[in-house]
């Protein structure tokens, strides 16, 4: 095979690759959010639901993670009389998103609490309840500060994505591993895959660079 | 029976106690896998470093790109590049080396930012008082900046040492016994996935969880205001 016929596999697992990614790293972000707003709220379960959750997931190894979502699981819902058994595609997305989402809890957790004390102060002088305290001043002010992090984390997350070829996924990484199988042209196909990872990560970096600088204009005034 | 060890699967919990020792046996591998990847990069960290603050682009420039190209590329791909690519160069590495070297590629990346950091933290007045003191640059190297940038270097050191401990599972890929390994292989033999992989998490919490606590522990007695000399 010549090397440019490697390139019709490989784009076709890109296409499962830049799909994982864009999913895990949208509930990776509701996920964050949602357990990062947890980990600062006053409710003492909703507080210790968010700690469990975010030290569970970043104390364990995402491979670990994935491998008990897809071994493991079936085998409790056995015991427990129901049926947990998830197609790969299920067990790669909700590991990825419950994996980046934590490690993301912290980074919102983090920008929450640098808005300026006087800010909520103020909200309570105009009489804001708390919610809306969260939702108009907080977070608008918050997420600029998590940006640059978010940018870190959604390439973190792009490479975390090769991980799933080891539940017979077909991303990239998988239809590589089958190419090398089938011509056992190693060094081609490998530098190739590099290639493409970086030049995803590239650009993955400028998208989140474009939106940093969107939100960026929520930043306070003369910040 | 991996290595000629049985397992009692009886019970949940006898089959628990019988397959601790050899998920210790995988946790061993973990944390040499663990060590030698780190110390890799350190020193592949610091020699990135050194190179990216050079004073010519054409030595700074590629080893930028060579830095970000290793960070932004999967350790996957890079452990299956250096375990299937080597070999055809005449480079014949066991899997637990050629893993290892993977990790410390990979983490080398990111210690070479943390050389960095610790070092640009140190500020000008401090080298303006080293040259004001007469102190060669040798001098101001070992005995200024050295014992101020440690101190803040060490605890963003840890927590990437904790990350190459994570990553260890990747490893299993190329054959590597380590400790997820081993509970997917008493997985396999058993099918009891279960028991053996939530054993494997579990004991990842607890390492990670008095890592950490070590950490921050460490972090309180280090001298933020550099390392006394005599």
């Amino acid at each position: 095979m010549h090397w440019t016929e490697y390139f019709f596999p490989l784009l076709q697992g890109a296409w499962v690759t830049v799909q994982l990614t864009v999913y895990s790293t949208i509930f990776g972000a509701i996920l964050a959010f949602a357990a990062g707003v947890g980990k600062v709220s006053p409710n003492i379960l909703l507080r210790g639901i968010s700690i469990v959750y975010i030290e569970v997931f970043r104390g364990t190894s995402l491979l670990v993670q994935l491998f008990w979502l897809y071994f493991a699981l079936p085998v409790a819902g056995q015991a427990l009389g129901i049926d947990l058994r998830i197609p790969p595609v299920v067990a790669g997305v909700l590991a990825l998103s419950l994996n980046i989402g934590a490690y993301g809890a912290e980074v919102v957790r983090g920008a929450i609490q640098s808005v300026q004390q006087g800010q909520h102060e103020a909200a309570r002088a105009l009489n804001f309840s708390p919610r809306q305290t969260l939702t108009a001043v907080t977070i608008p002010q918050a997420v600029p500060e998590m940006m640059p992090s978010f940018g870190n984390l959604a390439v973190q997350n792009l490479k975390d994505t090769a991980l799933v070829s080891l539940i017979s996924l077909g991303d990239m990484t998988f239809r590589a591993e089958q190419l090398r199988n089938f011509t056992q042209d190693s060094t081609t196909i490998y530098s190739m895959l590099l290639l493409m990872y970086f030049g995803m990560a590239l650009i993955l970096t400028a998208m989140m660079r474009a939106l940093e600088l969107r939100v960026s204009r929520w930043r306070r005034a003369g910040a | 029976m991996l290595f000629g060890l049985e397992w009692d699967t009886s019970g949940p919990l006898v089959f628990a106690v019988s397959i601790l020792p050899i998920l210790m046996v995988g946790l061993w591998v973990t944390i040499q896998a663990t060590v030698l990847g780190f110390f890799v990069a350190l020193v592949l960290g610091l020699l990135w470093a050194v190179l990216k603050a050079a004073p010519s682009r054409l030595i700074a420039w590629p080893a930028k790109v060579i830095t970000e190209f290793l960070r932004d590329t999967p350790l996957i791909v890079q452990l299956f590049f250096l375990y299937y690519v080597l070999p055809e160069f005449g480079i014949l590495l066991p899997a637990f080396m050629t893993g290892a070297l993977a990790l410390g590629l990979q983490y080398s990346a990111y210690t070479a930012e943390v050389y960095r950091a610790g070092l640009e933290a140190i500020g000008p007045d401090q080298h303006d008082a080293a040259r004001a003191l007469n102190l060669t640059p040798v001098r101001t190297f070992t005995h200024v900046i050295i014992p101020q940038a440690v101190p803040r270097i060490v605890p963003a050191m840890g927590n990437y040492l904790v990350s190459i401990m994570k990553d260890v599972p990747v490893l299993s890929v190329v054959t590597v016994l380590e400790m997820l390994n081993v509970g997917r292989i008493i997985g396999d033999r058993t099918f009891n996935y279960l028991i053996p992989l939530s054993m494997v998490g579990g004991l990842y919490l607890i390492m990670t969880l008095v890592a950490s606590a070590a950490l921050r522990q460490l972090d309180t007695r280090l001298p933020k205001q550099g390392i006394p000399l005599k």
